[in-house]
């Protein structure tokens, strides 16, 4: 093998390199198809091949305000995606359980806040506003980690060493339960964000560019760069700090982690309070744009073709797939949604992430699995 | 975390003293009886082989040793102190670090960051440090990386420090395990047969490495060997199981000439 390699010549790009050029190569020979296509006549304006093709494209072309609007947007969504996704990986790398509870995890944190805020203000008398609003935050924090403290002792521990489909179960039966108890204690009526309250902005610009208007929320913008620093910081801290490292070993196999002397209850621990937080966050950011209610844990779902594009054990994973996904998304539903009458932001998450799971099953950036025979 | 170095624990041992004594200890799996009533002692600085058939019950000893499993019956006194369920943990952080039989590494993480985990209890800046990654906890990592790369060089296994350690074939996997125990720095060093699978070269080097830990460290080792041979060479005193029941004990000619020893061996029927 040695003889081989050393003879043929050195390449010139890196392999990763290599098939970025491609991907370009075949999107710009499909490109140049089209292009010959629509000037030849072969595919006439009104011709579904048109409408497919080549029209979404020249409207992009046309009103380029536009599909700044909608890249933005699909900005926006794909990271707060990318958020809630991450929540999954940090347990799925430092466990091996999917978590089925994230998406629950997401709305009983936004839960705690916003019903511990009112019932503060609202039955203890404490005046509204920041200062409230930061204790409800302090009361939300605090609740989630008892809840991951709690999932260690009562789940974790108990089940430890267990069958991965058997912890997979374990976290559906802790998604009832949150469902129950969070409409036991919060009612199951749904909730306004504490959104101003908690300094968050509210208003938006609008720009005049590229001869037309875009429009961006602000609070749009602070969800974009929160969900960044948060994304940046966890995955720097996984990689370079020794609780990372830590992470990362007993992710990767339980006997050896405990004999160099880590703690998997500790570990677990951190894990679940980390995706807690994380939840927290993505309940806030989701929950300031819509309501806080129950119907945010399908939200959490679009988390899985997320998933299935960055691979699981992947922390800049979750961020790519979460960018493809939201701009995917929105990009679909604008351009070509239309021609099948609407809505299709439902479900084209999933066939993307379908089509991907075809050409490769461990993700983008996931872990190849390698076994020696 | 609670950080206890070895050394503070209790008064340091001197060299011959008695470090570990099990006393008395059986272990059950439900109703079958993994070890009855086993009692030896292990000495500071010697290397301390436990041998016997298969099903015998050493892998068991070495896990109730480093606390993977709790013993029904018996104690197992540590540096002068007697144990009540020790967890995993607990005992790598008082100083007992061990290899698998079946190698158990992070197969995806390089040989570098596999050593590097060995030193996680040494590891004490805390969590914002941590998240900073500069000042003190950058200084510290570098104190740290020079240890492993010590034992890297002791190991000799510098060239495949960046690779992920799933590639790397069986005996280098070994060794990385080895690596990662001994980076760690422990006072007691548990062997659980770290020669199988090898062939004569590598069971050479292994050999090497176990006698230069044992005495330019000083690190006081218990082994499983099935290779007699190896064991009857390395070792200073041997302890012999069968069926979970302490058949010998004493210096490897003392246990080589034992009748009981040579019809387990031989399979002679009880």
């Amino acid at each position: 093998m040695s003889a081989v390699t050393s003879t043929a010549p050195k390449p010139m790009l890196s392999p990763a390199m290599m098939a970025t050029v491609k991907v370009l190569g075949v999107f710009g020979a499909i490109a140049l198809a089209i292009v010959l296509l629509v000037q030849s006549g072969a595919m006439p304006k009104g011709s579904i091949g048109h409408k497919v093709l080549a029209a979404p494209f020249i409207d992009m072309w046309d009103l380029p305000d536009l599909l700044v609007q909608t890249l933005w947007e699909g900005l926006v969504a794909g990271v707060l995606y990318a958020l809630i996704a991450l929540g999954f990986v940090l347990i799925f790398k430092a466990s091996g359980v999917f978590n089925f509870a994230q998406g629950i995890m997401v709305v009983f944190s936004a839960l705690t806040l916003v019903g511990s805020y009112e019932i503060m203000t609202q039955r203890m008398g404490l005046p509204t506003g920041v200062a409230v609003a930061i204790l409800a935050l302090i009361v939300a924090v605090a609740t989630m980690f008892v809840l991951a403290w709690l999932v260690e002792r009562i789940v974790l521990r108990p089940l430890v060493n267990q069958n991965e489909i058997i912890m997979l179960m374990a976290t559906v039966g802790l998604t009832y339960f949150l469902i129950g108890f969070g409409e036991y204690v919060f009612g199951g009526n749904p909730k306004v964000m504490i959104t101003a309250e908690l300094g968050l902005p509210t208003g938006n610009t609008q720009f005049n560019i590229l001869g037309g208007r875009v429009n961006i929320q602000h609070l749009d913008v602070a969800a974009a760069v929160i969900a960044s620093v948060m994304i940046a910081g966890l995955a720097f801290f996984f990689q370079y700090t020794r609780i990372g490292r830590a992470l990362r070993a007993v992710a990767d196999s339980h006997k050896a982690a405990l004999s160099v002397g880590i703690s998997l209850n500790q570990i677990w621990v951190i894990v679940w309070f980390t995706a807690g937080i994380v939840a927290l966050v993505t309940g806030i950011m989701w929950g300031a744009r819509s309501d806080v209610s129950f119907a945010l844990e399908i939200i959490a779902l679009k988390a899985l073709p997320v998933l299935i594009l960055g691979g699981f054990t992947s922390v800049p994973g979750a961020i790519v797939g979460g960018l493809i996904i939201g701009i995917g998304e929105k990009m679909g539903e604008g351009y070509w949604g239309p021609l099948l009458g609407g809505g299709i932001e439902t479900w084209l998450a999933y066939v993307i992430a379908l089509g991907f799971l075809l050409f490769r099953p461990q993700g983008l950036f996931g872990e190849k699995i390698i076994e020696r025979i | 975390m609670l950080h206890v170095s070895p050394q503070s624990t209790s008064a340091a041992i001197a060299k011959g003293e008695v470090l570990l004594n099990v006393e008395n200890v059986s272990l059950r799996f439900g109703g079958v009886k993994a070890i009855s009533d086993v009692s030896f002692d292990i000495r500071k600085g010697e290397v301390r082989a436990i041998i016997g058939p298969n099903g015998a019950g050493k892998t068991s000893m070495l896990n109730c040793i480093n606390g993977f499993y709790f013993p029904q019956e018996g104690h197992i006194t540590y540096k002068g102190v007697r144990r009540q369920k020790v967890r995993p943990h607990e005992a790598a952080s008082s100083g007992i670090a061990r290899t698998f039989q079946n190698v158990a590494l992070f197969k995806g993480m390089s040989t570098l960051d596999n050593i590097m985990t060995g030193r996680l209890l040494k590891m004490k800046r805390g969590f914002l440090w941590q998240c900073l990654h500069w000042g003190p906890a950058q200084a510290e990592e570098i104190a740290h990386r020079e240890t492993v790369e010590r034992v890297i060089d002791f190991l000799e296994i510098q060239a495949i420090r960046k690779t992920p350690v799933g590639r790397l074939p069986y005996g280098l996997q070994k060794r990385v395990e080895l690596g990662r125990a001994l980076a760690a720095e422990p006072e007691l060093l548990l062997l659980d047969e770290p020669m199988a699978g090898m062939n004569l070269e590598e069971k050479e080097d292994m050999c090497r490495f176990i006698l230069d830990v044992n005495q330019q460290f000083g690190t006081t080792i218990a082994l499983i060997e099935h290779d007699m041979g190896v064991v009857m060479d390395l070792s200073d005193r041997v302890v012999v199981l069968e069926y979970g029941r302490k058949i010998a004990d004493g210096t490897p000619d003392v246990v080589k000439a034992d009748q009981k020893v040579i019809d387990a061996y031989l399979g002679v029927a009880h």
